[in-house]
């Protein structure tokens, strides 16, 4: 098996705690793992992206060849469509709908929202909105988690396991709650592929 | 604990091989792609633990001389910045060479090919060659790891400082690591030869001498060195030398990894003389496959210059700029590109922006609106945060050229006529390498006005702790500044009206003025409120 995914947002996004997460998942089932980051200038409010790669067997390259991802994963609505080249005929997008609008020309959101639905697999959630019914838009990030880990080949307990560690230093509160945006982000899922 | 695999960022992988083979201190100025080494050993339990010293320098010279002197007293030492902070490290990177070590000397020098986060791709290994000295350039992260924990053996062997070269995505990457026993650091101990490090001309030249004379030495190192590695292929129509990561994004491209082409890895310079004539002589033509300059290119086009064919970087076969992938590789292979959907239109580039609230955004509006009645044209930036001033909607910058360019290049345009000039430079690189300059403009009495934005950090690389940190204003006064002529203010929107008075009655003062708008970065400051606390809640 491989997975090899683009996580794409915003500095400051929270991206990269999505990586760990899966990071975490895929190192406890035994999977090998590269993941390249992101830091320095761009993380200032510019666009960011970082390349996730779990598979059975080494793994050669830290970045994905364009054309063979098997999925984005974007925490906001356009950043999504700017790895489109990287998106194998098979991957899936699955993205937020809820725009971080920090340009003086962010395009008009439908005209977003229509290039997403012109994509042939693809999870469309306002994660923010769902987060917020788990207790904290903060979570918006973990609701992608859960909404990309039904394309996932890693079982759904271990990426719980994985949020366990990640937030386990913060408290129960805070682990239930992101167990909790994962679990709805995942039923959306479920409901919507 | 030994036998579990860490999951580390190429950054990391070489902090902690460096704790574990034996390092008792780690200098560096903060730089991405470099940074997370430094951050590695200051969070590490371990390193509290050895009592390794891991604080921030002022500038990457200041670091790479406290490390020779930590490696005259016999223990092992590891300097770290990125590419450009070679160049300030330059005068002494160049002279350690030719001191030699005692303790082992590592030092980390990491590229930026593609300039994500940088002003220049330059490539360190020229400057690694230029030295003299063994090069190493790990193309995984457990490369990074045995190769910082080994390498202080191999500087001790062999007398001489090592260059290990990373580039953004060998640091930036993580994947998972298997460590090795911790290795006791080096008892204190003083050169044999007690000349070794002075370098008056006469030791110098023979010193230089012995230098000269190891390079079979290190050539004979890199031909048995197990990271460098012959893999057999069988079609020898083509032969391919790879150097540090090009080598995954090579074998990327084929079923199992498997390449079809006899291949030479080479991660340890000087290149491998033996290797690299075996594959010449058994191949039709080469490639060459290498992230940065074309240096293994030129030097094998160089040295056997004999008539085959040398694709790469030099013949287009290769762009001659930015990172590879396995794309670029892909297609210099003439292998067939795979390739998504292209970016739809409606895609708008999102440039990295000051944050919300940030000290520098009221700097440059009150700095634009006191400038008006000059005109543009006059402010000379440096390197920070605050270089993103260039763009709009501030537009309020002219330069930027290196740390510390600032100051001087003002200087240089106040001597030209242009008067008033304007220095934008942060705390942390003014002390970095803005007060010399600022010494220079006391010396003459420039009619500049100098504004340090201090927001108490290393704002752009992640909030490191900043040399200058509560001593500005003292540092100023030291350098001769007039006091009448150092303002001390508050970059907030309520004080706009007072601090563009400020600024306007300095642009009027014909000599050398300091002013200083000190705010905390808002970064670290809701950091450093969190901590607080949580520290009062237990
Ligand atoms: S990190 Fe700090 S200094 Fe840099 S832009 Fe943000 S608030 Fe300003």
């Amino acid at each position: 098996m491989k997975n090899d995914i683009i996580l794409a947002g915003v500095g400051g996004q929270g991206i990269l705690s999505i990586a760990a997460a899966i990071g975490l998942a895929a190192v406890n089932s035994n999977l090998y793992i590269k993941q390249s980051e992101v830091h320095g200038m761009s993380q200032r409010g510019g666009d960011v992206q970082s390349h996730l790669r779990i598979s059975d067997k080494p793994i050669a390259s830290d970045l994905i060849p364009a054309g063979k991802a098997d999925m984005i994963i974007s925490v906001e609505p356009m950043e999504g469509l700017r790895y489109l080249p990287f998106l194998a005929q098979t991957g899936w997008l699955v993205t937020n709908v809820t725009p971080f609008n920090n340009i003086p020309d962010y395009p008009n959101i439908d005209d977003i929202l229509s290039k997403i639905k012109a994509v042939k697999n693809h999870i469309a959630i306002d994660a923010d909105a769902i987060a917020k019914e788990a207790g904290s838009t903060k979570a918006s990030n973990i609701v992608m988690l859960g909404a990309a880990s039904l394309f996932l080949d890693i079982p759904f307990e271990k990426i719980e396991e994985g949020i366990r560690q990640l937030f386990g230093r913060k408290g129960d509160d805070v682990v239930q709650l992101n167990l909790k945006a994962l679990r709805l982000g995942r039923e959306f899922s479920e409901k919507n592929k | 604990m030994n036998n579990n695999k860490l999951l580390l960022l190429g950054d990391e992988a070489i902090a902690q091989g460096a704790i574990d083979g034996g390092l008792s201190g780690i200098y560096a100025y903060p730089g991405t792609p470099s940074t997370e080494i430094m951050e590695y050993v200051q969070a590490s339990k371990q390193a509290a633990e050895l009592n390794i010293h891991r604080q921030w320098s002022a500038n990457e010279k200041t670091a790479m001389e406290a490390a020779i002197g930590m490696s005259y007293a016999g223990k092992r030492a590891m300097v770290c910045f990125k590419h450009v902070g070679l160049n300030v490290a330059a005068d002494a990177f160049i002279n350690a060479s030719i001191t030699g070590v005692n303790g082992g000397l590592i030092v980390v020098s990491a590229d930026d090919p593609s300039m994500h986060s940088s002003q220049n791709e330059q490539d360190s290994r020229f400057y690694g060659k230029f030295s003299m000295i063994p090069i190493l350039e790990p193309s995984n992260q457990q490369e990074a790891y045995d190769m910082a924990y080994f390498g202080f053996e191999l500087s001790e062997r062999l007398n001489v400082p090592v260059l290990m070269r990373i580039t953004t995505r060998m640091a930036h990457s993580r994947a998972g690591v298997q460590r090795r026993e911790s290795r006791p650091q080096n008892e204190l101990r003083l050169p044999s030869d007690p000349r070794q490090f002075v370098l008056l001309p006469s030791i110098a030249r023979k010193n230089y001498k012995k230098l000269l004379v190891s390079q079979t030495a290190m050539e004979l190192e890199s031909e048995k060195s197990a990271y460098n590695q012959m893999i057999e292929g069988t079609d020898k129509s083509l032969g391919i030398i790879t150097t540090g990561i090009a080598y995954n994004y090579l074998i990327e491209n084929f079923p199992d990894h498997k390449c079809p082409h006899p291949v030479l890895k080479i991660c340890q310079y000087p290149i491998p003389r033996k290797q690299v004539t075996e594959l010449y002589n058994s191949c039709s033509k080469l490639l060459i496959l290498e992230e940065g300059y074309p240096l293994v290119e030129e030097m094998i086009k160089g040295f056997l210059n004999i008539g085959k064919t040398i694709h790469g970087r030099l013949d287009g076969t290769l762009p001659r700029d930015g990172e590879l992938n396995p794309n670029i590789v892909a297609k210099a292979l003439g292998l067939t590109v795979t390739e998504g959907e292209p970016v739809p239109e409606v895609v708008k580039n999102r440039p990295p922006s000051l944050c919300q609230g940030c000290g520098h955004r009221d700097v440059y509006e009150d700095l634009n609106e006191a400038l008006k009645e000059y005109g543009t044209g006059r402010v000379f930036s440096d390197i920070g945060c605050y270089t993103l001033g260039a763009l709009p909607p501030y537009n309020a910058i002219n330069s930027c050229v290196d740390m510390g360019a600032s100051i001087t290049m003002a200087k240089g345009a106040a001597d030209a006529g242009l008067v008033p000039a304007v220095a934008v430079i942060g705390d942390s690189t003014f002390t970095h390498s803005g007060m010399t300059g600022l010494l220079d403009a006391v010396v003459e009495n420039s009619p500049i006005t100098v504004i340090i934005s201090d927001n108490s950090t290393t704002g752009m690389t992640g909030g490191q702790h900043s040399s200058a940190t509560g001593r500005i204003v003292e540092i100023c006064k030291g350098i001769g500044v007039h006091p009448d002529h150092i303002r001390v203010v508050t970059p907030l929107k309520k004080n706009h009206e007072e601090n563009v008075k400020i600024i306007k009655e300095e642009l009027a003062y014909n000599g050398v003025s300091v002013i200083i708008p000190q705010r905390e970065c808002i970064q670290t400051f809701a950091r450093r409120k969190k901590a607080e606390k949580k520290e009062t809640n237990e």
